[in-house]
Formats: structure tokens, C-alpha cells, sequence
């Protein structure tokens, strides 16, 4: 089976509902027709750059090249997990936390999903190894920020329980174990709700993907399974590392609380 | 007479140098005006925020031992409680449940306090239950702030018989508290705090 392919002139068909939101917005004082503009064209924009990105990427088909580029999306997703919670480590430490969680998540579950159950020829072909890098990244991004920030918020909050443990003899890891399984759980929790609701409440965008391209859905399932469960041990792996190295940069080698480490 | 509980140079950005010299079952009554670094002075003790210099316990210095062993020697009880979870009893170890309950009555506090959540107490009683939470270990030093705070004048007459008492055992006490009358009571040696620094009264 052959995908229908897209001409310009269906794409306009579709950008004239666009327009039409515009003229909704303006017709009823909405005041949101600037904002629905500039985000129409930076989507345009934005896909039509990734691309060519990809389309150069799978014409240089080299190892390095593909590397490189999964390396640039890991930076801007630790970007994503650094900015994302309120409270802040000084200096870089978040960033460092979400290049690390984000990076070995990804890399792990990615290369994994690469020479055990996709195997294309070589493992690392682009055509596989990048967009399967750049959903799991997705995910693996939402998981490492919402731990973070839930650590980097508890700690604050229950600073007083934690020291008095402290205080108690206890060690800085008993201490601080509540709040680091809090964590864990929190950036759990977006993958365990989009499994359940998988295929009743949402039909995912992959699978979707795949069967307007002409798959059989029975096949398409199959690597929306294959998809969730990658998507679930990344989220897993992210999760922990990110919680792990957050309270561990929160500690010294008296296994202090060094809440002075936050901004 | 050689000290048991000996502070040499003890430092950190914020207060000090402090030096202190007390001996077994001796306590140290500190006052002075709120923000001088007092709590922050229990607190370098209790390594529990960076600073520089040493302590010894009976010739053994902190830098020597892990810090949770020091910190269970030397028990800082701080002057807003902590709670970790739900029900009092939780905070207690399983096997000193029968000594906690005796402890409490001493202290004054209600029967069954111990069942009872965390949410339901008053302040006064999570001041003492804390404090309970911390003898109850037998600590060589207690390191105490503001320990009878927001206590009624018979719950203070409590918690200092049974401070006395542990005294007369040969814990050493640094008692942060702003009661002169206290630091009267239990004091064996008396500083005043005055902008990170210690003064003898």
C-alpha cells in the first residue's frame, strides 16, 4: 500500500481553517487572531526546517551525523527539564541533572528498542534511530522535569522533618527517601495515564500516523505497543536518575540538607 | 577538670569563631536577642549546616565519626518541630514505645498522645514530643532551642525536672533560650549571644 500524498493545495484547504479562527477571533473581540497567526507559521516554519534537517540527515546517512544531531535534541530537551520546575539549583546543576537523567534514558531505551526489537540495517540507520530517538525524548523530558521540580519542591517544604531525622542520627538517604519515591512517582504518573487511556480515550499519534500512511492497524498496534512500553522504561530510567542526582546534589559528605545549593 | 564536650574555632560564614568548654552533666545557658546566631551555633554543632573548626566528645573528634553517628550523640532539637509521618507513634522507634509513653506522661502530655495524628497536636506538645523523641536515645549532649517556648508554666516545671535529671546522669545540656530565669535554673555556665558572637555572662 502506497501513503496519499499531500499537494500544497490540500495543505491550503486545511490552513483556510485557520483563517477561520482568525475570523472568529476578530469577530468576537477575542483578541487572539495575532497570537493564532504567529504560532500557525512558526509550526510551519518549524516542521518544514526539521524537514530538511532529517531529509539531510538521512542523506548523509552517517553514524556521527546521526549522533550529533541526537546529541543537539538531548541539550534542548535538558534545556526544557532545567527551565521547567520552580525552585532551581545555582549555577547549572539543572541543567546538568537533565542532560544526564534525559540523555541516558533516551540512549539506553533507544539503542535497546534499536538492536533487539526494530533492527534495522545497520542498527543505527537514521531513518529509525532519529525519530524513535526524538519520541522517546519527548517523553522522557516530561517525566524528568515533573520529578525534578516535585524534589526540588518537597525538600523546601519539608525541610524541618528532614533535618529533624537528621538530627536524630539518621542518614541523609532514610531521610530524604519519602520525598525522592514522591518524585519518582510524579514523573510516573503521565505514562501510566497515557497507557490506561491508550486506544479508548486517545488513538496515538503514532499509530494514527501509520495507518493514514496505509499500515494495517493490527501492524501499527504492534509498534504502538512496542512504542508505550519503550516509552515506559525510559520514563522509569529519567525519572530515577533525575530525583536521584537532585537529592544527591542537595547533600555534602556530613550528609547535610544543603537547601544554600538552591537559588 | 578535663572537658567532656570541647568546641575549638568553630566557624562558618554567617557566626563565630566560637569556643566552648563543658564538662559532663554541665549546662550551658545561652540567651540573647533573636537572629544573633544562636540556633546557628547549636546547628554548626550538630554539623548540620557547613562550617570550619572542631569539637570533641570525650576526647573524640566529630571529624572522626560518620556524621549521623555524631549527630545521635550530640541530639539538636530544634525550636519548630519536624514530622514525617502521619501518627506520633511513627516518629518513635518500634522498641521504645513503652519508654515513650512513660517519657510523655512525665512530660506532661496527654494519655494516648501517642496514637493520636500528627495534625491533632498543639504545639506545646509537639515541643515536648520532640524533645521526648530525642532523650529517649540517651544522647551524650542535648543541644536544645528554645525547649519550653510555648509552654504553660507547669509544663516547664516538667520538662526542667526531667532535663535535671539527665544532668545528674552526666548529659551535658546547650540551652538556647530567651527566659533568664531559666537560664538561671539550669545553668551551669552563661553566655550571651551578641551578632555571632559568644560573650560569658
Amino acid at each position: 500500500m502506497t501513503p496519499i500524498l499531500l499537494t500544497p493545495f490540500d495543505i491550503s484547504i486545511a490552513a483556510s481553517l485557520i483563517i477561520l479562527d482568525a475570523a472568529l477571533s476578530i469577530w468576537l473581540g477575542i483578541r487572539l487572531h495575532r497570537q493564532l497567526a504567529i504560532a500557525a507559521a512558526r509550526m510551519v516554519v518549524q516542521l518544514v526546517a526539521i524537514g530538511y534537517v532529517l531529509k539531510f540527515a538521512f542523506s548523509l546517512d552517517n553514524p556521527l551525523a546521526t549522533l550529533l544531531l541526537v546529541i543537539v535534541m538531548v541539550l534542548v530537551a535538558a534545556r526544557e527539564v532545567a527551565a521547567r520546575p520552580e525552585r532551581r539549583f545555582k549555577g547549572n546543576s539543572n541543567l546538568v541533572i537533565g542532560a544526564i537523567s534525559v540523555g541516558f534514558a533516551t540512549f539506553v531505551t533507544a539503542i535497546l528498542a534499536l538492536t533487539t526489537a526494530i533492527r534495522p540495517q545497520p542498527w543505527f540507520d537514521p531513518h529509525y534511530a532519529i525519530p524513535l530517538a526524538g519520541i522517546i525524548l519527548g517523553n522522557v523530558l516530561n517525566a524528568a522535569s515533573l520529578s525534578l521540580d516535585s524534589l526540588l519542591g518537597s525538600v523546601r517544604r519539608e525541610r524541618p522533618a528532614i533535618e529533624a531525622r537528621l538530627s536524630l542520627g539518621e542518614s541523609y538517604r532514610e531521610a530524604t527517601a519519602p520525598l525522592v519515591r514522591e518524585a519518582i512517582r510524579r514523573g510516573l504518573l503521565p505514562i501510566i495515564n497515557q497507557m490506561s487511556a491508550a486506544g479508548i480515550v486517545t488513538l496515538p499519534g503514532i499509530m494514527t500516523g501509520q495507518i493514514l500512511a496505509g499500515l494495517d492497524p493490527l501492524e501499527a498496534v504492534k509498534y504502538q505497543i512496542l512504542l508505550m512500553f519503550l516509552l515506559s522504561g525510559g520514563s522509569g530510567l529519567s525519572a530515577l536518575a533525575a530525583s536521584y542526582l537532585a537529592a544527591w546534589r542537595l547533600t555534602d559528605e556530613r550528609q547535610r540538607l544543603r537547601l544554600d545549593r538552591l537559588a | 577538670m578535663e572537658a567532656a564536650f570541647l568546641v575549638k574555632g568553630l566557624r562558618s560564614a554567617f557566626a563565630g569563631p566560637f569556643e566552648l568548654d563543658l564538662g559532663a552533666g554541665a549546662c550551658a545557658a545561652i540567651t540573647g536577642p533573636s537572629g544573633s546566631g544562636k540556633s546557628l551555633f547549636l546547628r554548626m554543632i550538630a554539623d548540620l549546616d557547613p562550617n570550619q573548626g572542631n569539637v570533641w566528645l570525650n576526647g573524640k573528634e566529630r571529624a572522626s565519626m560518620p556524621a549521623p553517628a555524631w549527630r545521635k550523640q550530640a541530639i539538636y532539637v530544634s525550636a519548630e518541630s519536624g514530622w514525617w509521618a502521619d501518627r506520633v507513634i511513627e516518629h518513635f522507634a518500634t522498641g521504645s514505645q513503652s519508654d515513650a509513653a512513660t517519657l510523655a506522661a512525665r512530660l506532661g502530655l496527654r494519655d494516648n498522645v501517642l496514637n493520636a495524628p500528627v495534625s491533632q497536636l498543639s504545639t506545646g506538645e509537639k515541643q515536648r514530643l520532640s524533645l521526648a523523641r530525642a532523650l529517649l536515645l540517651n544522647p551524650r549532649v542535648l543541644l536544645l532551642d528554645e525547649p519550653t517556648g510555648s509552654l504553660d508554666e507547669e509544663s516547664v516545671t516538667r520538662v526542667e525536672a526531667v532535663l535535671q535529671e539527665r544532668m545528674a546522669n552526666g548529659t551535658s545540656i546547650l540551652l538556647v533560650t530567651h527566659d533568664p530565669k531559666q537560664a538561671a535554673r539550669l545553668g551551669s555556665q552563661h553566655y550571651h549571644m551578641m551578632a555571632g558572637h559568644l560573650v560569658t555572662a
